[in-house]
């Protein structure tokens, strides 16, 4: 990418060094070319705020969430003991992600299989920067900026972190506009629960063009996301609605990013 | 023939709590079908659950007009029903107003003041009402509430409105007996309607609505077991023994986990004798009827009360598909339902070739499941459908591998390459020299 290298964990053990905290990349970060816009953005934040960090690379593997949501708890199972099996065997204490579904399942569903750490999402991670001073952020490009959230489910419903990835837009001084349902109430993207994978059943209009509408009402510039797959959904919809000039879709991470020139 | 009234009235009162209490024997037994599950811990943490979200309504508010008349309505039922003691006592021991002797002139501001509420009662019904038949509120007229559950809900209006009427002219009828000693706020201003009639008539009418508000209490305690209504009473149990943990924690199935292990154990042999535990008949994965179910998920079916909040928040429902979450908890209350009278009528279950899985929910309702626990979040008393839904995608996926064709290439991808997508493992840090 760049300017800096950004080290296997495998690396770091090898010269007997331990990164603060592991960066859980993901499938979609590793995979998806939207995706992986996201991760760079992230990996560039950690870098520039002097945080050690590293991933697992080759040995990361996905964490068995769409296999458990589409009801293969045995595949869930076998991705799960592997992907903890590497992790303790390099004594991970501290994850951090770009990805709720890979924060939901490494914090909620890891533990009970023998794999316990602190799980953070990147709004929280970045969040605890902020207030440790090691983060500076400045409203930079995006001040006055009018932009909405959009809460993933499995970070909003399903972990009750609303607060976070607010707290962040608020330190670029944008103004958000929230959308008729947000938080608790926030509407569903359509790719959670292995959606993402698959064609919708028969219905009358597809969610995330619906989902769209909602972010589109608000008039905001930018769509905020918190989920490498809300995002491919809300951009296929605001491409849908014909507004992709118009309206962008970002990741919380590339709003940081880009307002400090990363 | 003076202790007739008493007897018949013991006989009535009796009668309904015998009558009242077989019933909910066999919703718990129905219940207590399910698979077993541990919800035993964190008692203070549970009871502070059910104190906030059933008896606080706090999860009622998220809509803040049906959320301020539901609380009139169960604030109302909570308070009135504090005479409800009175009219026992009296009708056991013959007394008239027992209560009056003790409370003197205190007497009469409490039953004015359950007269207010009879007559907010009555307002908020008509609200009800009217918002179900006229009002044409979307979430009260989806395929699932065709029928019986449509009229279900109507008759509960109506027999509260009868139960207010009869209080009230009850009293005002009283209030023209020559040796009348009371006079309740509401009740002295319907007096007059009654004035024409003679002593003994008024003491016929008074004794009349008496009977008819006893005797319609205790057809409606009995009506509950039969009702979608019986959620003023499960709303309690359902919320203490709901799930305190985040919504995104779906359970591990530990017998898959047993496996698993035994599977990634290196020093394990695979031609070893299989322990004696394995002589046990084979564990099914996920639910494909009723019973496969949790005893949670069973309690959670017979407390729904077909409100639909969960199915108007539902982001498949929204944008047309079939699921309805509120449909998957009527259709698991009526299999184990179902299943209930077959074990009855042949003393144990007999196969009746249904399951809930397939003669109930269809696979196209569980697949349209996007898993964003809007569902759970909308319901007032913690129902969670979800979990449900999960258990029968575990049944449908590894013991009928009839999963859609997608999710199956999905998975396969996940198995031999460790990403949802065919590309290779060795590939996943190319982004940092992209």
């Amino acid at each position: 990418m760049t300017t800096f290298t950004v080290p296997t964990l495998a690396q770091m053990n090898a010269s007997g060094e331990a990164p603060e905290v592991l960066f859980w990349v993901g499938c979609a970060g590793s995979f998806d070319d939207r995706a992986k816009k996201i991760t760079k953005a992230m990996a560039k934040i950690l870098h520039h705020s002097g945080v050690s960090f590293a991933v697992l690379g080759t040995e990361e593997g996905c964490t068995g969430d769409p296999a458990k949501r589409a009801g293969n708890e045995f595949l869930f199972q076998m991705q799960a003991m592997m992907n903890i099996e590497v992790l303790n065997g390099y004594g991970v204490k501290h994850i951090v992600t770009t990805c709720p579904h890979c924060f939901n399942t490494l914090k909620n569903e890891y533990p009970e299989l023998g794999g316990e750490y602190k799980v953070e999402h990147h709004s929280q991670f970045l969040n605890g920067l902020l207030k440790e001073g090691r983060l500076k952020v400045e409203g930079g490009q995006f001040r006055g900026k009018k932009i909405t959230f959009h809460d993933p489910c499995y970070l909003g419903r399903a972990n009750d972190e609303y607060e976070a990835p607010r707290a962040l837009l608020e330190k670029l001084d944008v103004e958000l506009k929230e959308m008729r349902r947000c938080k608790q109430n926030g509407l569903c993207c359509g790719a959670g629960g292995a959606q993402m994978f698959k064609e919708a059943e028969k219905g009358d209009a597809e969610i995330n063009h619906v989902r769209a509408d909602e972010a589109l009402e608000t008039k905001a510039e930018i769509v905020v996301a918190g989920c490498p797959f809300c995002n491919t959904m809300l951009t296929d919809g605001v491409k849908n609605r014909e507004k992709e000039e118009e309206v962008q879709v970002l990741d919380l991470a590339e709003m940081i990013a880009l307002s400090e020139d990363l | 023939m003076q202790f007739l009234p008493n007897l018949i009235f013991l006989a009535l009162l009796g009668g309904a709590i015998f009558w009242f209490s077989k019933n909910v024997g066999r919703i718990r037994r129905n219940i207590l079908l399910g698979r077993d599950i541990d919800r035993s811990d964190n008692p203070a943490g549970r009871r502070a659950n059910m104190l906030r979200v059933a008896f606080g309504q706090s999860k009622m508010q998220a809509r803040p007009i049906a959320g301020f008349l539901h609380f009139i309505i169960y604030a109302s039922f909570l308070i009135i029903n504090i005479e409800v003691l009175e009219i026992i006592i009296d009708g056991i021991f013959g007394t008239h107003r027992f209560f009056a002797h003790y409370l003197g002139s205190a007497y009469d501001i409490i039953i004015s003041f359950f007269e207010i509420l009879a007559v907010a009662t009555i307002i908020t019904v008509v609200i009800f009402w009217w918002r179900r038949n006229v009002g044409k509120l979307d979430r009260f007229h989806k395929p699932e509430m065709k029928g019986w559950p449509f009229k279900d809900a109507n008759i509960i209006l109506y027999i509260e409105v009868g139960l207010m009427f009869a209080l009230l002219n009850m009293n005002a009828v009283e209030e023209n007996f020559a040796s009348s000693e009371h006079s309740f706020i509401v009740s002295h201003s319907i007096a007059p309607l009654w004035s024409g009639l003679s002593e003994n008539a008024l003491h016929f009418m008074e004794r009349f609505f008496w009977w008819i508000h006893i005797a319609g209490i205790l057809a409606f305690l009995n009506y509950l077991p039969f009702s979608k209504h019986f959620h003023i009473i499960l709303a309690f149990p359902n919320t203490y023994y709901a799930n305190l943990e985040s919504k995104g924690k779906f359970a591990n199935n530990s017998t898959v986990t047993k496996e698993v292990k035994l599977m990634m154990d290196p020093s394990a042999d695979p031609f070893a004798a299989p322990a004696p535990e394995d002589g046990a008949p084979v564990e099914k994965f996920g639910a494909k009827d009723a019973m496969d179910l949790s005893w949670v998920n069973l309690l959670n079916a017979y407390t729904c009360t077909e409100c639909g909040r969960c199915t108007s928040e539902c982001p498949a429902n929204l944008t047309g598909k079939r699921l309805s979450p509120r449909k998957i908890m009527m259709d698991t209350r009526d299999r184990i339902d179902e299943i209930g009278k077959n074990i009855e009528a042949n003393g144990e279950f007999k196969e009746d070739g249904k399951t809930l899985l397939g003669d109930y929910i269809t696979q196209e309702e569980l697949w349209a499941c996007t898993s964003c626990n809007a569902c759970v979040q909308a319901c007032p008393v913690d129902i969670d459908p979800l979990n449900i839904i999960m258990q029968l995608r575990n049944f449908a996926t590894m013991e009928e591998s009839s999963a859609p064709a997608e999710l199956n290439a999905m998975m396969t991808n996940v198995e031999n390459n460790g990403a949802p997508w065919p590309f290779s493992q060795m590939d996943r840090a190319n982004w940092i020299n992209e």
